[in-house]
């Protein structure tokens, strides 16, 4: 519908001619959707559980995709409920000396994924998935990273954590980018114990990043951390019109993936999520968790939890590790706690059992 | 066996007609030899036509633009994914859909309606102001026809009752009001080109666009010179000299009746929207607008003795097009028609000012000597002044 501007009928009548409009307002027919019982009740059920004839009332009156359809996971190549709970320790050896080596190989692929139902995202990936491998190990464990790029743009790893400069997996430095068909080796130590990630580091760096070139990294203390249900989300973004702000957002690569398949977790287990931040193009993004609260800490790094929170903020590689055990089953949510990325997306369900 | 030489004219003309069929059937069996796949990303373009509101729901009638195949995939309101039906499928080349989308919008608010395609494009639709559609039932259509009877049966009325005043004036007075009746009309035709162009560029361009209102004018100017010079024929053949007086009056009607069309569409789309308030400011401004439109109609037949069912016909012709616009524009608004059909109107009264000009002439055969030009230039400061009224 174009403005109408035949002698800009509107807009500038509307002030002088108040009285006589005032006077048709009333022999006009016309409904205010708050002064007809019917036609409000029509438009606040529309809020509460949508108007069943514009789509199946998917999404139980949260935003949703269209008729709460979802992806085709086995056509992607990952699943987010399984990137969820998989944690890739690597192929282990000792060395002589009696450390732990751990060793990987990432590849770089150019990936078409269904980053939503019907739409289509040209992805970058290590390992034809994103996030990219959820990497674990034990501090002090000798790490080697086996780098091939099968995709057709240079790339890097550039890992969060302490190693020599030459290991740092950006241009000019070391290997430097990786050239397509190219490979390298990346090896050091896994230092310092904390939830760090990884991602490519060869500009521009917002498109590197944001096509999907990332992972979580995880170094466990040398004695380890308690049991519980462990969990990793990277939370990430999708530009798909590429005017460097995200038309999608989500844990894990698939808005609403846990929202029409909940996360099944147990009452009075202890859980542990390793939460990383890897969102393009805004400033912020954030965790906020429904009837509870949990222990945050930073990094992961600390001796003892920062904060008692069920909100936290963080910023473009910023991480930490949240511990908290649900007393109550139920279905509880949780979702970044700005509304845009809430309902682009960013939401989901655990259910408590 | 010999052909009569018509036959055998007519099969030559059909010989490059036969020779581009064979060669077009030739290339497109070959799969178009040398030319390749089409290269680049898919262009897509999604117009929205109309947009309708309910409570609880926004309709888009969304058409596709473009060269290729446009699938809307998910629908984002204000940042928020929203339930939607309709568009199921993928939306062809000049293909339309309607998107139902579920939103509990509130009145005054302003929304962003943004397409999500399947390739992650997005067409962005602006909603300045949320206000309810108008049901399409027959009290709307009644009171689109009042709209119409006030904006234009009844200003073009009222405007005719200047024919015992022009019939006394003497003749040169006569002349300048009919050059008074040329700058009104000038300004008009101006005015729904300029309108026409808008519309044009706002709406499916696949459709022609601007090109429209000057297809439009063309048509219009065409075809009202065709039944012009046919009607001049049969009254001609009918031996009655001073019939084409008539003639002029009754395309003049029409030519002014084309453009109420036009503005009835505006006015009707315009109220649909929520674009318009009715009020009765707006009433009469239109009425002092359009009663110069009367003058115009009556100022060719000053010299005869018109029938009242006669002049009650012309003002018809004239104003009653205004009630079937509003009901077009308020009912299956389509900006390319509407372009079109402000071209329309433009031409046709272009080609009435045309008509018009040698009554304009004085006794050395002048169009424009001192009268005429003052009568024009002040048609145009009227309806300048009173378009002021209707306008902001």
């Amino acid at each position: 519908m174009s403005p109408l501007t035949r002698r800009k009928l509107l807009a500038g009548a509307v002030p002088a001619a108040a009285a006589g409009a005032a006077a048709l307002h009333a022999v006009v027919p016309h409904t205010h959707p708050w002064d007809d019982g019917g036609e409000a009740h029509a438009a606040e059920g529309a809020h509460a559980g949508h108007d069943m004839s514009a789509g199946a009332g998917a999404g139980g009156g949260h935003a949703d995709f269209r008729d709460g359809r979802t992806v085709d996971h086995a056509a992607n190549g990952f699943d987010p409920h399984a990137i969820l709970r998989d944690f890739d320790w690597g192929r282990t050896t000792r060395l002589p000396n009696g450390r732990t080596l751990r060793e990987w190989e990432l590849y770089a692929v150019d990936k078409e994924i269904e980053i939503a139902p019907g739409i289509a995202f040209a992805a970058w990936t290590y390992n034809g998935r994103i996030p990219g491998p959820t990497l674990r190990a034990r501090e002090g464990d000798r790490l080697r990273i086996a780098f091939v790029n099968g995709s057709a743009h240079p790339h890097t790893i550039h890992f969060h954590g302490i190693h020599p400069s030459e290991m740092d997996g950006v241009p000019g430095q070391g290997a430097g980018q990786i050239a397509p068909g190219g490979r390298t080796v990346y090896e050091f130590d896994a230092l310092p114990a904390g939830l760090h990630l990884y991602h490519c580091h060869v500009r521009p760096l917002a498109e590197h990043i944001a096509k999907g070139l990332y992972g979580a990294f995880v170094v466990d203390p040398r004695d380890g951390r308690p049991e519980a249900d462990e969990l990793v989300m990277v939370m990430n973004g999708f530009d798909t019109n590429f005017d460097r702000a995200n038309e999608l957002y989500a844990a894990n690569t698939i808005p609403f993936a846990y929202m029409n398949e909940p996360i099944r977790v147990r009452r009075g287990e202890p859980i542990r999520l390793h939460l990383v931040n890897v969102l393009e193009y805004d400033l912020v993004n954030s965790f906020h968790l429904h009837g509870n609260l949990f222990d945050w800490w930073p990094t992961g790094t600390g001796s003892a939890p920062s904060e008692y929170t069920d909100t936290v903020m963080l910023c473009q590689g910023q991480r930490g590790i949240l511990e908290w055990t649900f007393p109550h089953a139920g279905r509880f949510m949780f979702h970044a706690h700005q509304s845009e990325f809430t309902e682009l997306g960013w939401q989901g369900f655990f259910e408590v059992a | 066996m010999a052909l009569g030489g018509g036959a055998r004219t007519w099969l030559l003309g059909l010989v490059p007609l036969a020779l581009i069929a064979g060669a077009i059937g030739a290339f497109a069996a070959l799969g178009g030899p040398g030319l390749g796949e089409r290269r680049g990303v898919p262009a897509e373009e999604l117009v929205v036509e109309r947009t309708t509101l309910t409570p609880g729901i926004i309709e888009l009638a969304i058409r596709n633009d473009g060269p290729d195949a446009v699938a809307v995939a998910q629908v984002v309101v204000n940042d928020a994914l929203a339930q939607f039906s309709g568009a199921e499928g993928a939306i062809g080349r000049l293909g339309s859909a309607t998107v139902r989308v579920s939103h509990p919008w509130i009145e005054g608010d302003a929304y962003e309606v943004a397409l999500l395609t399947s390739t992650g494009g997005t067409v962005v639709h602006e909603i300045a102001a949320a206000v309810e559609s108008p049901a399409h039932d027959l009290g709307f259509l009644g009171l689109m026809a009042l709209l119409g009877l006030y904006v234009g049966v009844i200003p073009v009325a009222l405007g005719m009752l200047w024919l015992p005043w022009i019939r006394r004036i003497p003749p040169r007075w006569l002349r300048t009001i009919m050059a008074l009746t040329v700058g009104l009309l000038a300004f008009l035709a101006i005015d729904a080109t300029l309108e026409g162009l808008e519309l044009a560029g706002a709406g499916a361009q696949a459709f022609g666009g601007a090109a429209l209102v000057f297809v439009g004018a063309a048509v219009a100017y065409a075809l009202l010179s065709g039944i012009g010079a046919w009607l001049a024929d049969r009254q001609r053949a009918a031996a009655s000299a001073g019939a084409t007086k008539g003639t002029l009056a009754t395309l003049m009607a029409v030519g002014i009746g084309l453009h109420n069309l036009g503005e009835g569409v505006a006015i009707g789309s315009a109220y649909s929207v929520g674009a318009l308030a009715l009020g009765t400011f707006l009433v009469v401004g239109f009425a002092i607008h359009n009663t110069t439109e009367g003058l115009a109609i009556v100022a060719p037949v000053a010299d005869e003795r018109p029938t009242a069912r006669r002049l009650a016909a012309l003002g018809l012709i004239a104003g009653a097009p205004a009630v079937v616009g509003a009901w077009i524009g308020a009912a299956a608004f389509d900006t390319s028609v509407a372009a079109f059909l402000f071209g329309f109107g433009a031409g046709a009264i272009a080609q009435v000012v045309v008509q018009l000009a040698p009554s304009l002439r004085d006794g050395r055969g002048r169009t424009l000597h001192p009268m005429s030009v003052m009568g024009l230039l002040a048609g145009m400061a009227v309806m300048f002044a009173t378009g002021l009224l209707v306008s902001v």
